[in-house]
């Protein structure tokens, strides 16, 4: 190691491990997209376009 | 193969989903996600399922925030443990580093989603049931006093009331009664494990003060006795806050006279290998025990049985 960062290429299973991890993290993220959205909207409730603005 | 084997090791990234998943510790969350549904319900008033929900999810997220946290200070006595040495951070498979920043951004994430989603106090009282576990438990009394499963167990106390004050915004008499509840079964519950498991010698080479190992299994005896005994009036708090009615009550009292009798045999068989099996008893009954407990509330709620009227509160 002596403490120094290498600049080999990751691993074939390196690389899909961290690609796996990425798409669940883009999946999170999304999710959490989609429950602020629907929060929102549940929310609002009803005769949002009737309200003064 | 050495430069790839060492760069994925400097900069993390070997481990998969499933280690990050392990670091929240599902089982855990899975009680987690079913006393806090409890508080939920059982809250007077109504919440909207949807938001219903997000409450629950931020709840499991808070609680698995600190599972990882708790794992990446722990890692150290972890390793030391037969029960615990294949954890992701000790095994190697995520780096404490990365634990922890995972364990950060669920715990900071969850509250602020509780707190802004839901209300305001929910997210205060889930940030703080975090700190305590977090701060209060782990970093400071687990390994400094031998009543540490009583401290753990107030941690582990607080998700119904987090779901009860998700609806209510506030904590009432209610809420507490269900946290006594958790937190005068865990010492029972767990001390029979240990006694049971023999795990003592798992913590004693950890450095970890566990009643067993501090005070000898006669006294941690002798405490499962006096908790389960404290704990029995405290399962009928629920019915005197308006929380409870009949059937609660009728097979709370039932479930409460086998706790004590199952309490009551670890008391007194004490050697071999009747003694082991009274262990065993007490901890596999006082699991079903909790469950049978809250599911109670949830059953009432189905079949539409009436609260009494509040006594307290």
């Amino acid at each position: 190691m002596n403490g120094q960062m290498t600049n080999a290429p990751f691993s074939k299973e390196d690389m899909a491990r961290r690609k796996k991890r990425a798409l669940v993290m883009a999946l999170a993220l999304g999710g959490m997209v989609l429950l602020f959205f629907i929060t929102t909207i549940v929310r609002l409730g009803g005769g949002v376009i009737e309200r003064g603005m | 193969m050495q430069g790839t084997e060492t760069r994925a090791a400097e900069v993390g990234g070997q481990g998969t989903a499933g280690d990050f998943f392990a670091l929240l510790k599902p089982r855990v969350m899975s009680l987690v996600i079913f006393t806090a549904l409890v508080g939920l319900i059982a809250a007077p008033g109504g919440i909207h399922p949807w938001m219903g929900f997000v409450a629950l999810l931020a709840i499991a997220v808070g609680a698995g925030a600190a599972g990882a946290l708790n794992m990446w200070y722990d890692a150290d006595i972890d390793a030391l443990m037969k029960r615990t040495a294949k954890r992701p951070v000790p095994s190697g498979a995520v780096l404490p580093g990365e634990a922890l920043g995972f364990g950060l951004t669920l715990a900071i994430g969850s509250v602020l989603v509780l707190g802004l989603l839901v209300n305001l106090a929910a997210g205060a009282l889930l940030a703080f049931t975090i700190f305590f576990y977090i701060v209060i438990y782990t970093m400071w009394l687990k390994r400094l006093t031998p009543q540490n499963i009583v401290i753990g167990g107030a941690a582990g106390a607080f998700p119904p009331m987090v779901g009860w004050v998700s609806v209510t915004g506030s904590i009432d008499l209610g809420s507490i009664a269900l946290f006594l509840i958790i937190f005068m079964w865990t010492p029972p519950h767990f001390w029979a494990l240990a006694l049971w498991k023999k795990i003592n010698a798992d913590y004693s080479n950890a450095g970890v003060p566990m009643l067993p190992v501090v005070a000898g299994s006669d006294e941690t005896r002798r405490q499962i006795l006096i908790y389960t005994l404290i704990l029995a009036p405290v399962t009928l708090l629920p019915s005197l806050t308006g929380t409870t009615g009949w059937l609660y009550t009728l097979a709370t009292v039932a479930l409460d006279l086998v706790f004590i009798h199952h309490a009551v045999r670890v008391f007194r068989v004490r050697d071999g290998a009747e003694g082991e099996q009274a262990c065993k008893k007490l901890f596999f009954f006082s699991t079903l025990w909790l469950f049978l407990i809250f599911a109670l509330v949830l059953v009432e709620r189905a079949l539409g049985i009436p609260s009494f009227p509040a006594v307290l509160g």
